[in-house]
């Protein structure tokens, strides 16, 4: 690795002493690995919908170091130009939701895509990270001086992407961006009085739904009685899960990839386990734990509470996907779509979750130590 | 100005707090985000463990829903008494859809439609659009398609693991394994018989049967079918000191893996659920009858030179001599005149009791569910008496004929018949229902039949056959039909020591060239019993006898015939 001078003051010089080197390691390692599950298990799904038997990997290995320099590329900028870029990504990606609504394709009962040419762009993976980072900014600034209706507007901003969201319908993602907007209030000083009362709120809500809505009511049903379910995804993928064992069966000896219409997508964690066993999926899962721990305690040991907001938000998204697309596969609650960052394969999935990542590099850059409220943004408020 | 900088300064210390304050809090709220993530990932990590390392409940539970399509326990195989496998349950996967699930049903069909060529798309179509959660699309799939069907991907498609049985013989032995339905339950034979306990007992089921004597003895059968032209033919052979079946073939038989093509014809039975008028082989019961009361001794005789009138039936001889016959010369040129003669000296009563101890007048207990009730004259009178001495007005099963003349061989006792494989050496239950010095003139008599009379055909060098012929006319709307008859030849051998009896019955056989139109038992299964035994002697290691004298263009006489039974018994 060629070496730079802690001098060197130069753009790419001062990066280097400045980003979160061990975050982007992980980060990378995350990727290796969904490049490794790509190969095993798109090739066999490639087959039997009748494409090309490398359409999938040879799709995702341009995706992936697509991915890797947008997110270099985004780590390089300052905290206000991650705004910017913020504001940018989510304003395009709320009128191409609107768009969606109009002209999109419907894929399995769900409007969620925009054909550009051969490429199916999702223009709800892309509104995540956006809304993290404006949302982070209208809250803390908020925090910070009353006068200002952050709170006011993150929840309006909010409401209208959940809106859009449940209009596809697309539930698992509207749950998601829920999770990072009540976190991030949460985090910028929602009174505890609200914090219990959004909670009752929730659980109230979730009950009457239960009672108002027959089919949530039936999904609820069937996850607690699986008989009563066609879970046919889930049936296979613990199945998978249990020949797996220890071990695995070993690289591409896997079976559940030939049956699983998602294997290469929701279910790859499926493949995963049989193919390699419980000690790589434990391994797995305390990588996603680790980067989420290292993002957060980055966020945590810097001093402004717009970076701790904003990274910690683009961190809940990151671990959410993650927790819910595993979670899903070990029946621990109702199948949602949602992808596992960096190993399931999708474009635009993979494009955000690396936009997401960038974000979080550059915002966690040249913190400065505790106390210290001479930030990039307390020098230059917005 | 020291004002506005006051101020401002305040202002600034006034931010400086909301700040620190809030960045403080946030930190503790982190710490609670992150306390609850952590938590989340660990609940993954030990879900992952119970699922992927300890036996979990987890599939059971996702099962339950699925238990009333699970696979059956796997049957048990049946073998021969060698331990050939006669059937065998391979385990296949069948294709089901649950139409809810389907996706794109034209799509889904005619991907199907290409996989399995013999299905309609069409009825496929149908059938995944069905307001249903469960329709069976093809049974027992090859591996190549299952394989196929799987790579669709189609979450409408499920297999249930059967299994199908699979009779690697063929129709050789059609009649005693039956036959199982699709759902691998036994509706005929073997299979129907022992169903419940093939399905519970994991080892296998032992017949006596040999597959190598069913092949020959069936391979005869079917030549002297064709030569003949009959309808039918049925054989068995039976190990006469123990009542086990080694052979039992019926024609025209099916192959038990494609029962749809089987006819009912081919179905039938004809050895335990078929039951004929057997003709003259039945001489044999009442010459025993007659010795073993002591009505008659073996050189006695009586006067056959006139028919007998009863009422307005005739009784004459086929082969008449019309001269007084000694015992011997009776089953040799078997008389229907002496027999009744004979029949009428044990008397009705006595006649009825030995039957009933030789097993021909109640159906026989033998593990086959297609057993025929034997047709019995009511009443039983004394014509009756006399036709039954020569096997006519009596219709038994050829398993209860062969049963029968086992006993009479075999020293005198009555084995019940089994197709289960006895253990070696073990003593089988029997009941003595003739004298062993009875039996031992039995052995005489069939053997002479077969050096001087009706039986020559059925002579094999070596292993000293005897037997008895037997030819009937068949009933035909209440009359006895001129043209249409059973041939039938009863042999047991070697006669010093009987081992087996052997019993072929030919349905309508048509006379031909060779046999100078005659197609009688003589002619037409004398001499396949003779192929049988030809071939399975050696097979079954038995050492052939050295001949001591041929008969050849001797004329026998009463003397002779007296000299040669005993010479044949000393004989060892």
């Amino acid at each position: 690795m060629t070496t730079i001078a802690r001098t060197d003051t130069s753009l790419v010089g001062h990066w280097w002493w400045t980003v979160d080197r061990w975050l982007m390691v992980m980060i990378g390692l995350l990727i290796f690995v969904g490049g490794v599950m790509t190969l095993s298990a798109s090739p066999a799904v490639a087959e039997r919908i009748g494409f090309d038997t490398y359409h999938f990997v040879i799709r995702q290995l341009v995706f992936l170091p697509a991915g890797i320099m947008l997110m270099l590329g985004v780590s390089l900028l300052s905290p206000r130009s991650v705004c910017y870029l913020a504001l940018l990504v989510m304003g395009g990606a709320i009128v191409l939701m609107v768009a969606t609504l109009v002209i999109g394709m419907d894929v399995k009962g769900a409007t969620r895509w925009i054909r550009f040419g051969s490429f199916a762009l999702q223009p709800s993976e892309f509104v995540k990270p956006g809304f993290a980072v404006i949302a982070a900014w209208l809250f803390s600034r908020r925090r910070l001086d009353d006068r200002f209706p952050g709170y006011l507007l993150a929840t309006g901003l909010f409401m209208l992407i959940a809106a859009l969201l449940v209009l596809q319908p697309d539930i698992g993602m509207a749950l998601v961006v829920s999770a990072v907007w009540a976190v991030q209030f949460f985090l910028a000083g929602l009174p505890m009085v609200l914090v219990f009362g959004l909670g009752f709120v929730f659980l109230g809500g979730s009950v009457s739904a239960y009672f108002m809505f027959d089919h949530v009511q039936v999904r609820i049903d069937r996850f607690f009685d699986p008989s009563l379910s066609e879970g046919y995804q889930v049936k296979r993928a613990l199945e998978a899960l249990q020949n797996g064992g220890l071990f695995g069966r070993g690289p591409g000896e896997g079976s559940v990839k030939e049956v699983l219409p998602d294997a290469h997508a929701d279910f790859i964690f499926a493949v995963a386990a049989e193919e390699f066993g419980l000690i790589v999926c434990l391994a797995l899962v305390l990588l996603f734990a680790c980067i989420v721990l290292r993002g957060l305690s980055r966020a945590y040991r810097g001093g402004d509470l717009f970076v701790l907001v904003a990274v910690a938000g683009l961190m809940v998204q990151f671990a959410l996907q993650a927790i819910i697309n595993m979670a899903s596969t070990l029946n621990m609650m109702p199948p949602k779509g949602m992808t596992l960052p960096f190993i399931s394969y999708g474009g635009s999935s993979t494009i955000a979750i690396a936009l997401g990542m960038g974000m979080v590099l550059a915002l966690t850059r040249a913190l400065p130590v505790d106390g210290n409220l001479g930030t990039p943004l307390g020098r230059r408020p917005l | 100005m020291k004002q506005t900088a006051n101020n401002f300064s305040a202002t600034r210390i006034q931010l400086e707090g909301v700040r620190k304050q809030a960045i403080e809090m946030g930190r503790r709220r982190l710490l609670v985000t992150g306390v609850f993530i952590m938590a989340a990932f660990m609940a993954i990590s030990l879900r992952l463990v119970d699922l992927m390392v300890v036996d979990s409940n987890e599939l059971a539970r996702i099962d339950r829903g699925f238990k009333a399509i699970q696979a059956p326990v796997s049957r048990a195989s049946i073998v021969d008494r060698n331990g050939v496998i006669i059937a065998i349950s391979l385990p296949t996967a069948s294709l089901y859809s649950d139409p809810a699930l389907i996706q794109d049903p034209h799509e889904a069909a005619r991907r199907l439609a290409q996989i399995l060529p013999e299905l309609d798309r069409q009825e496929i179509y149908r059938k995944i659009t069905l307001d249903k959660r469960f329709v069976w699309l093809k049974r027992n799939l090859s591996p190549d398609q299952h394989y196929r069907i799987n790579a669709l991907g189609e979450p409408g498609f499920g297999f249930k693991h059967e299994e199908r049985r699979v009779y690697p013989q063929g129709p050789l032995m059609a009649h005693v394994i039956g036959l199982t339905d699709t759902d691998g339950k036994g509706t005929a034979g073997v299979e129907k018989y022992f169903n419940s306990i093939l399905d519970e007992n994991v080892a296998s089921l032992r017949l006596s049967l040999d597959v190598r004597v069913q092949s020959l003895v069936r391979q005869a059968l079917i030549d002297t079918m064709t030569e003949f032209k009959a309808i039918g033919a049925a054989a068995v052979v039976m190990d006469v000191s123990t009542g086990e079946v080694l052979s039992l073939v019926s024609l025209p038989d099916f192959d038990p893996n494609t029962p749809g093509l089987a006819s009912p014809d081919a179905i039938f039975n004809r050895v335990t659920k078929g039951v004929y008028e057997m003709g003259s082989t039945f001489k044999l019961f009442t010459a025993a009858m007659a010795l073993d009361t002591g009505a008659v001794q073996l050189d006695d005789g009586y006067d056959a030179s006139e028919p007998i009138q009863v009422a307005r039936y005739t009784i004459s001889d086929y082969h008449g001599k019309n001269r007084w016959l000694s015992i011997p010369e009776i089953l040799v040129y078997s008389s229907n005149i002496g027999s009744a003669k004979m029949a009428l000296d044990v008397g009705g009563e006595r006649q009825q009791s030995y039957l009933n101890d030789f097993g021909l007048m109640d159906p026989a207990e033998i593990e086959l569910p297609e057993i025929g009730k034997p047709l019995l004259p009511r009443p039983w009178r004394e014509i009756s008496t006399m036709t039954v001495s020569f096997g006519h007005g009596i219709a038994v099963s050829p398993l209860q004929l062969t049963n029968g003349v086992a006993a009479l061989v075999n020293g005198g006792m009555f084995h019940p018949p089994t197709i289960l494989r006895q253990v070696t050496g073990a003593t089988v239950p029997g009941v003595r229902v003739i004298d062993q010095a009875t039996s031992n003139s039995m052995r005489g008599l069939m053997r002479l039949v077969v050096e001087y009379g009706t039986g020559k055909n059925a002579e094999t060098a070596g292993y000293m056959v005897g037997g008895k012929t037997g030819t009937s006319d068949k009933l035909v709307n209440g009359a006895y039909s001129n043209d249409k008859r059973i041939a039938s030849f009863v042999a047991a051998f070697p006669m010093d020591k009987p081992r087996y009896v052997v019993f072929v019955l030919v349905d309508e056989p048509v006379g031909i060239k060779r046999t100078f139109n005659y197609a009688t038992g003589g002619w037409v299964a004398a001499p396949t019993a003779q192929k049988i035994i030809a071939s399975m002697g050696p097979l079954l290691g038995i050492t052939p006898r050295v001949v001591v004298a041929s008969n050849e263009n001797k004329k026998p006489t009463r003397k002779t015939f007296m000299r040669d039974l005993e010479r044949a018994l000393e004989v060892r």
